[in-house]
């Protein structure tokens, strides 16, 4: 692609949505409300693993004000699916089962029952008074117990999908399993100078958005329903309430509210459906807002892991071999990121020989949802540990051993493609020559770095682009605006039209009036509906042609559309007279259309099978206090191919925000369960993510190798970053104190363990 | 349905006898503990006793024999406070790591007293400085030494028609000063998984005359350590002396394994956080 | 029991009814329409909810209703002028100091209620100050630059302070 000189992109214009945002006037999930309006309180499980034997509502409907109680019994069963692009599916009967249980409770925080009532204190009131009798059984919370022949089984009719175990048959807490091989794994281990072999952990943890999941249904007599939800896609909203409840699509209308974070949380439904069916039941609109407590134990964390994992390598740093187990735990349902740890965990070298295996296992906890990157940075931490370990083994620097065996275009991607123009050597390159890399450290700091991929997603996307008589324009999409896409989306219009970013106003838009569009989710949105943007403004010059076609009479062909500013059509002939015809600008013929033709709509629909795969390197430097164990971040660097950056300032937020999240993994946050499966820290307190003063500022380095398949070269941004810091983390601290820690998070405790200083607790 | 009370009485007097007159009426300081143990179901009280109306329990008085803290008074309000960060640093400190900014605003040292955490940040620092509670009830004032208030995790002397209206200490002596030090995982917004306080009090010469050392979060209440304290006095606080210290503040700890840390880790950390508390209160007492 | 709170809201009297154990949060989003302030964890961990009460910064979760009463309360809707945003709001912007923009309004206030004690802070008062408002997106970065930088500009005199 020719080096393309842009007007308004990788500019730092204002976010249209930001006014809003500040003044406090941006209205998110919680913040709807209709005349009328009921107030819904789910009713959850206490117990971890238990046979629901019987739920009598009498006492909870007679609570003055109570319009509504539900149970499972009111969500159908289904065993619908909706599929996510050409490969992905989300089982809905799971998710149904999941936002209220049919016969177990599955998890500690499980829902039971619903109660709508017209005021929260009336539905927390009766919400006590359902009564569940359980029939408690014993709580599976680890792989090993999991696994082990005796454990139970959480689902009676789960069988291995995929490759099962050899000698598997009967149900199974192994809910899947799948392998990934390429050369003679034995014969290269054998011949390698170096083996590092470890089995590593990490812990259940929560994407952790401020905003609580929450939601407005209203059922009409007419059967048309609306929901207005904080959601990460409309229309993946729309259908899984429509599947779940078994009525058409056409019927329901979801409106995304502003959204408070999502990292993929806010890709499934937990209280849609039963705001909906309390809605219908109390001839009402309902409400339904998480509390924190319920948005720790009820929606949708990512997998704790078990991973062992050994690499082989040569004396000169070339990385031969590479063998890896791992085990994800699900949550109560199928559908840990597993599969797509497989995929990622040695993506960033050219490995010739590996055999990877991956298992999903059910456990008695939340059923997980995305959590950026999924499944990437666990495994990932397995893999940077290990090559950190083979540079040590060998007296190699590890940013020379990663770039020594780092990826390039050409090179097959260990689950199958050929890897197309990506930045890895070059996201190295600018790792080495940071002056991060080579500046000295304190008596008790240490240095890591780390890489990480992502495959990024593309899937479909509609844009509507409408042009204003004025020479402004709207663009409108289906995508919920998380961490600034509308501003990227108004600065393509602006640099395919040639008008000003201000002067385009961006809009998210409900199911009835946005075509179809996927989630916002896996990187997709400034790239796959950012094409669509930019093909709809460019219909909308192509349609300027023909105005100025008209306007001149002549042929269409002898029209050019020139972008500028403002963007213009010109006549490539003289007229008649001889004369050069002045330029038309969009400003003009926007002045004329409707002498020309009328309205002037660009239209777009794409479908992107494929995507720019994204790499990241981190550097990180961490203080340890060897007398407590407590270590901060002291400096960190962010470097990543991100292609081509539509608007720096939320790329680089991307950046800084991934990687906090991944600090605070590495560091401090993990679920805590009791011996029964009781959540211990179901709250911001004690499930401790990043605050201000924990965090350095954030270096980041922007690198960008164009993606071709892009206009503009973009390539997904937001989750890699989330993917090196675990361990970014962990080498440094192995720089700091001497000890490979292999168990994430680096609590204080762990470490004053690891380093010998206190018996394990 | 719910119905409960709110009461804003004027008087220690009133405030007295709405808790003698109602069995279930929870005193109201910040509500930054009683609100969220109320939404999470764990306190039902029938009403709410406001006691940031009553002027004796709303600010800070210091004069020449020492401080008079109203039980209510704002953490806020004593971090600002620049003659109390003067004479009892190591307190300010500790009533600095209670939450954040905002919890400051509300919470306070007399809330964090009857809150009776083990792991409360003040009162580890309030023992160290040999500070009183005046509790007023139906028969008068009594007061008694912070590390006797409270009783264990959520339970204090304070019989139910009793409110704690201040805490008084006295004015350090010449060359001496306190600290606090605590351990978190995090650098804020933690609950503390260890602390020390200390007040060290010098000679002319740098021998230390008198000690105190207080720990928290590693025992059902605050502990005065004595056995820490005595280890002190007499020593320049050399190094085997600090280490003697730090060993008796870990052999006082009884503490737990919980979400917050192991027991082994908690009795050796707070050897060392006693051993931080006490240099930095020496190094502050040598300035003064 | 209804209680009855008369309290000055964003320099306005205001009447409210409300139940005793309703918080100053409830009463703001619900009772007022007073969406802006946000409810992120209603224990007083997140800062989501922060607003001005006597001029001194609070969460609202943890404040009663009924305490309200005869106090001032300010809240994000109250920060801006007719006439201009407040430096802090344009800053935010400018930096892009927001990604999904829920726990915006608490920073803005949290932020304000420091500047307004402490005109110069330093990155690590500012990092301290604001350690009770979470932000899950955006690693803190650009928001305390914007917060540095607001103060900058409204030392300069550039900006008229509120």
């Amino acid at each position: 692609m020719s080096a393309r000189t842009y007007r308004y992109i990788g500019t730092r214009p204002i976010r249209h949505d930001g006014l809003d945002k500040v003044t406090g006037r941006a209205n998110y999930g919680a913040d709807f409300t209709l005349p009328g309006l009921l107030q819904g309180v789910v009713v959850r499980s206490p117990h971890a693993h238990a046979r629901i034997v019987s739920i009598e509502t009498q006492a909870a409907e007679a609570v003055p004000g109570v319009k509504a109680v539900i149970t499972g019994k009111d969500i159908p069963e289904t065993s619908a699916r909706l599929a996510l692009g050409a490969e992905g599916a989300f089982d809905l009967h799971d998710i149904g089962d999941n936002l209220m249980a049919h016969g177990k409770a599955l998890y500690e925080g499980h829902a039971v029952a619903a109660v709508a009532a017209t005021s929260i204190d009336a539905a927390r009131e009766a919400a006590k008074l359902v009564r569940v009798v359980y029939e408690p059984l014993e709580p599976v919370m680890s792989i090993e117990r999991a696994i082990a022949p005796d454990a139970p089984i959480l689902h009676a009719d789960m069988v291995t999908k995929g490759r099962p175990l050899p000698g598997t048959t009967g149900p199974t807490n192994i809910a899947g399993r799948m392998e990934l091989k390429r050369g003679d794994v034995d014969q290269a281990f054998a011949g390698a100078d170096v083996v590092v072999e470890r089995e590593f952990r990490t812990s259940t943890v929560h994407q952790g958005y401020i905003e609580p999941h929450a939601c407005v249904a209203r059922s009409g007599e007419d059967g048309q329903i609306l929901v207005w939800c904080s959601t990460q896609g409309g229309f993946i909203a729309r259908d899984f309430c429509a599947l779940i409840l078994g009525i058409d699509a056409a019927r329901i209308k979801v409106i995304p509210s502003e959204i408070g974070g999502g990292f993929g949380g806010k890709i499934p439904v937990y209280l849609e459906p039963v705001a909906i069916v309390l809605s219908h039941k109390a001839g009402r609109p309902v409400k339904m807002v998480m509390s924190r407590s319920e948005v720790f134990r009820a929606s949708g964390p990512t997998s704790g892991t078990r991973i062992r994992m050994k690499l082989g390598a040569k004396r000169d740093g070339t990385i031969v071999a590479a063998q890896a187990s791992l085990w994800y735990e699900a949550g109560a349902y199928r559908g840990s990121p597993s599969g797509a740890g497989a995929m990622c965990c040695l993506a960033s070298y050219a490995i010739p020989n590996f055999f990877v295996e991956a298992h999903d296992v059910v456990v008695n906890k939340p059923k997980v949802a995305a959590y950026r990157a999924p499944g990437s940075p666990m495994a990932t931490f397995a893999t940077e540990s290990l090559v950190d370990e083979v540079a040590r083994a060998i007296g190699m620097d590890p940013i020379e051993l990663r770039l020594k065996n780092a990826v390039a275009e050409g090179d097959h991607a260990p689950y199958g493609p050929v890897y197309g123009p990506i930045g890895l050597k070059q996201v190295l390159e600018a790792a080495r020559a940071h002056p991060h890399w080579s500046a000295p450290l304190g008596p008790s700091q240490g240095r890591g770095v780390a890489c990480g991929f992502w495959f990024n997603a593309g899937l479909s996307s509609s844009a509507t682009v409408t042009l204003n008589g004025d020479g402004s324009a709207g663009v409108v999409t289906g995508n919920p605006d998380i961490g600034g896409t509308r501003v990227a989306q108004a600065m393509m219009v602006a640099e395919e039209l040639g008008i000003p970013v201000e002067r385009v106003r961006p809009s998210v838009a409900d199911t009835d009036t946005a075509g179809y569009t996927d989630l916002t989710g896996g990187s997709r949105v400034c790239y796959a509906t950012g094409m669509a943007v930019i093909r709809a403004a460019q219909d909308i010059a192509e349609q300027l042609r023909s105005r100025a076609a008209t306007i001149w009479n002549v042929d269409r062909d002898r029209v050019a559309w020139e972008p500028g500013r403002p963007g213009r059509v010109i006549a490539l002939d003289e007229s008649p007279d001889g004369s050069v015809r002045p330029p038309l600008t969009i400003v003009e013929l926007a002045s004329k259309m409707a002498q020309t033709g009328g309205p002037i709509v660009g239209r777009a629909a794409v479908n992107a099978p494929m995507a720019g795969p994204g790499f990241a390197a981190h550097i990180c430097d961490l203080d340890v206090d060897k007398e407590t164990g407590r270590s901060t971040v002291a400096r960190y660097t962010a470097i990543q191919d991100v292609g081509k950056a539509v608007h720096p300032s939320f790329v680089e937020g991307q950046m800084q925000g991934g990687a906090a999240q991944g600090i605070g993994w590495a560091l401090n946050e993990e679920y805590i369960y009791d011996a029964d499966g009781v959540m211990e820290n179901a709250g911001f307190l004690d499930y401790r993510m990043p605050v201000a003063s924990d965090l350095p500022m954030i270096d980041t380095v922007l690198v960008e190798v164009a993606n071709p398949l892009h206009p503009y070269g973009v390539r997904g941004v937001g989750e890699v970053p989330i993917v090196p810091p675990l361990a970014a983390v962990a080498n440094a601290m192995r720089d700091a104190t001497g000890v490979r820690f292999t168990e994430l998070p680096l609590s204080p405790s762990r470490v004053l363990e690891g380093l010998g200083t206190i018996a394990k607790g | 349905m719910l119905s409960i009370r709110y009461e804003a009485p004027r008087s220690i007097a009133e405030a007295i006898h709405l808790l003698a007159s109602d069995p279930g009426a929870h005193v109201l300081a910040g509500g930054t503990d009683l609100l969220v143990q109320f939404r999470a179901g764990a306190k039902q009280p029938s009403a709410f006793i406001d006691v940031k109306r009553i002027p004796d329990l709303v600010g800070i008085s210091l004069d020449t024999n020492g401080l008079r803290l109203g039980a209510a008074t704002p953490a806020a309000a004593i971090c600002e406070h620049a003659e109390l960060g003067r004479l009892w640093p190591g307190l300010v400190e500790a009533v600095h790591l209670i939450g954040s900014a905002q919890i400051q605003g509300r919470g306070s040292v007399g809330g964090n007293l009857c809150n009776a955490s083990p792991a409360a940040d003040t009162t580890s620092a309030l023992i160290a400085d040999r500070a009183e509670c005046v509790i007023a009830g139906p028969g008068g004032e009594r007061v008694v030494p912070a590390e006797r208030f409270c009783t264990g995790p959520g339970t204090t002397i304070l019989r139910r028609d009793e409110l704690l209206v201040a805490v008084v200490l006295p004015r350090p002596p010449a060359r001496t000063a306190d600290a606090y030090f605590r351990l978190i995982p995090r650098s804020e917004m933690d609950i503390a998984v260890a602390g020390a306080g200390a007040s060290v009090t010098l000679d002319a010469s740098g021998t230390c005359t008198a000690a105190r050392v207080a720990v928290g979060a590693v025992a059902p209440t605050a502990l005065l350590v004595d056995a820490a304290g005595q280890a002190l006095i007499g020593t320049r606080l050399d190094e085997a002396t600090l280490s003697l210290a730090a060993a008796a503040a870990s052999a006082a700890a009884r503490p737990i394994s919980d979400k917050r840390g192991t027991a082994a880790y908690r009795r050796h950390v707070v050897g060392v956080l006693a051993k931080r508390a006490i240099v930095s209160a020496a190094a502050r007492a040598r300035e003064r | 029991m209804r209680i009855q709170v008369e309290t000055t809201l964003n320099g306005e009297p205001t009447t409210f009814l409300c139940e005793a154990h309703h918080s100053l949060l409830d009463v703001l989003r619900n009772g007022l329409g007073l969406t802006g302030t946000k409810e992120g964890c209603s224990t007083g961990d997140c800062g989501a909810c922060s607003v001005l009460m006597d001029g001194r910064l609070v969460p609202a979760c943890l404040v009663l209703a009924p305490e309200a009463q005869d106090r001032t309360v300010i809240t994000i809707e109250g920060i801006a002028t007719s006439e201009a945003l407040h430096p802090l709001q344009q800053k935010f912007l400018e930096h892009a100091a927001l990604q999904c923009g829920v726990c915006t309004p608490g920073f803005i206030v949290a932020a304000k209620a420091l500047l307004d004690a402490n005109p110069n802070p330093s990155e690590t008062e500012t990092r301290y100050w604001l350690a009770g408002n979470l932000c899950r997106c955006t690693g803190y970065d650009k928001i305390v630059r914007a917060v540095l930088d607001a103060a900058a500009e409204m030392s300069s005199g550039k900006a008229a302070a509120r």
